[in-house]
């Protein structure tokens, strides 16, 4: 009994980091998928909107859902805006470009997050609410988490109705498997990609503000998780909101697993694994092969 | 129809055969170097530092610039030869320096053939994230193995013996390994030299710039990838071993993806695929950040994000590329005025 209690709670907390993975990848993985390109700067946005999410709660007592909210749209706005001035004109280049244009970008944002706010960790105070135990009737467990996995698993749905039901998602969907054929059918590509740009830089400013719980938040986060996502994205398959959240789910438990079990070569254990899989299934273990 | 002079007179034919003739300008970096060594003894260290900063973004051209592996891992490599270096002698089994450089490229190489095995089967992201995994791999196996590695403190004080048991590695006044250095530099850049001028070379290229074309002519594509990948990690292990002797330390910096993405941009501020990039990026870069980092590292981190979000948008070719194609300008603007004259 006290050995199953041990499972639940570890699986409990694995989901929940999970989804915080989850919520932060997605936007990279379709970005990914739908346009090619290989954006190294998506730590970045997600760093960029937990500090909105900080200083405004901090600076104007706004409280902790609205500034989730203005993070999003902030994060978002600026991203397009980024996409149609700069991203863009890399569109064609190689991945080298793209992976010096991004770390580039990911320079900047360290230094300027430094140079403005300082290189100390930012809080994030949840609200009361969030705080504490909640009774789930067979074991008593963190509220925050079980807020995030039900959060998680709510954006998940709503992205797959998005994704399946929508005109806009089956869009992105016939750009993602065939961008010329989408494009001479009509579909305004240039428009489906800063959209979707802004909206999954936006999903990482919302993963920032609701992962900095247990991620922290230093100017160093661009870095410290970019290859945790990218793993997330490259397992899971470029373009695949299902795939992005399996994949997600897996590296969340596993990784929390590891560090209970083993936690000096836990770490170790997850490149391995993803480095097989990848030799196994180059498209991802959810990814269509092409 | 006249008669045509012979193919070897065409202008594109004479370039071709002189393209491996030593041009005026080469000895140039070599007479630097010397003269820095007797100009000044006191930046003995440093530019030790920045020898081995070129010989690094060297081994990476071969990969990157001449056969296009975009590879996020190079410092893997970097850190294999360091270690090697560094735990022979540690251990006490074996530091005699030009044997255990030898010792660093081969275990060098063999993980850069074990890897590039697999590794070089895919392309694009999923290559971007094998290479990165893979030094991701090797660094938790160099923290995590304590008794050999050191684990995260590294092993200080490594002991390396006289060079040729002649020539004694001093810490407080490092003109052996200046010297050293240079020479390994020199063996390696003439190595590399002839060989990114040679037929295998050249096919590199081809396989860079259009890889179904270069099957459809029948070339191995794969072995020629793997082979230069795997000699672009022998020389990489030389970087580290002899960092590791330099130095007389290692420690977990060889290994990670700072090393590695310094590099990539030490080779593209340069201009990669030209030879001479890494030695125009490693002096520039390695002289920036010495003498900026000290005194404003968050700035210079600014810039450096400043200059490669630039580099990548409007000068793809590095200060290598700007300076040819302000050359090409001149020469275009001198060549069109001369008819009307």
């Amino acid at each position: 009994m006290i050995f199953g209690i041990d499972i639940a709670s570890m699986m409990l907390g694995g989901l929940a980091a999970g989804m915080v993975l989850f919520i932060v990848s997605v936007g990279l993985s379709v970005t990914m998928g739908l346009m090619g390109f290989v954006n190294l700067a998506h730590g970045a946005f997600a760093m960029l909107g937990g500090y909105v999410i900080a200083l405004t709660m901090r600076h104007w007592g706004v409280g902790f859902v609205p500034a989730l909210v203005i993070g999003f749209v902030v994060i978002a706005a600026v991203s397009m805006v980024l996409e149609r001035l700069l991203y863009a004109r890399l569109y064609g280049a190689g991945e080298l470009d793209q992976v010096l244009f991004t770390i580039g970008l990911v320079f900047i944002c360290i230094a300027g997050l430094t140079l403005l706010v300082g290189p100390e960790n930012q809080p994030i105070a949840l609200p009361d609410a969030l705080r504490g135990q909640l009774n789930l009737g067979f074991i008593h467990y963190r509220t925050y988490s079980i807020v995030l996995i039900v959060v998680g698993t709510l954006i998940m749905i709503g992205l797959w109705l998005g994704f399946e039901r929508t005109r806009f998602g089956a869009q992105i969907r016939a750009a993602v498997d065939n961008r010329r054929m989408a494009e001479s059918l009509g579909i305004n590509i240039d428009r489906l990609f800063a959209i979707t740009f802004g909206f999954g830089s936006g999903m990482a400013a919302l993963g920032g503000g609701l992962g900095a719980e247990f991620l922290g938040l230093d100017p160093q986060y661009a870095l410290k998780y970019l290859v945790f996502f990218l793993i997330a994205v490259a397992v899971g398959g470029l373009g695949r909101i299902t795939g992005v959240f399996y994949a997600s789910l897996i590296i969340g438990v596993l990784d929390f697993v590891l560090k209970k079990y083993m936690p000096q070569g836990g770490t170790l254990f997850i490149y391995a694994l993803t480095i097989l899989l990848l030799l196994w299934r180059p498209q991802g273990l959810f990814g269509r092969s092409t | 129809m006249t008669m045509s002079a012979a193919p070897s007179d065409h202008q594109a034919a004479r370039a071709l055969i002189a393209r491996h003739h030593i041009r005026w300008w080469e000895p140039t970096p070599w007479v630097l170097a010397l003269a820095f060594y007797f100009a000044f003894p006191q930046y003995l260290g440093f530019g030790t530092d920045l020898l081995v900063w070129i010989l690094f973004a060297i081994s990476l051209e071969l990969a990157l610039g001449y056969a296009g592996i975009v590879t996020l891992g190079h410092a893997a490599f970097f850190g294999a030869g360091a270690y090697t270096v560094g735990m022979l002698a540690f251990h006490g089994i074996w530091n005699e320096p030009i044997t255990s450089l030898i010792a660093a490229a081969v275990v060098a190489a063999a993980i850069g053939l074990a890897s590039g095995l697999v590794l070089l089967r895919t392309t694009g992201l999923t290559l971007l994230m094998l290479t990165l995994c893979t030094m991701a791999l090797l660094e938790e196996a160099a923290n995590l193995g304590h008794d050999w590695t050191g684990g995260f403190d590294g092993l200080p004080s490594i002991i390396i013996p006289p060079l040729f048991g002649l020539f004694e590695f001093n810490p407080l006044y490092p003109r052996t390994q200046f010297l050293y250095v240079l020479g390994v530099l020199f063996v390696c850049f003439v190595f590399v030299r002839t060989l990114v001028y040679s037929p295998y070379g050249q096919s590199l290229t081809g396989i860079r710039e259009n890889t179904l074309r270069m099957h459809a002519v029948g070339a191995p594509v794969r072995w020629r990838l793997i082979a230069c990948y795997t000699i672009s990690a022998a020389i990489a292990g030389i970087a580290g071993g002899i960092w590791a002797q330099a130095n007389a330390y290692v420690n977990l910096t060889t290994l990670g993806l700072d090393r590695a993405a310094t590099v990539l941009i030490i080779l593209v501020l340069g201009g990669y695929g030209r030879l001479y990039g890494a030695f125009v990026g490693a002096v520039a870069y390695v002289a920036l950040s010495h003498f900026l980092s000290k005194y404003f590292p968050t700035a210079w981190q600014l810039g450096l994000g400043l200059l490669l979000v630039v580099i990548a948008l409007f000068a793809r070719g590095g200060i290598l590329g700007v300076c040819d194609n302000i050359l090409r300008w001149y020469r275009h603007k001198f060549s069109a005025r001369r008819p009307t004259s």
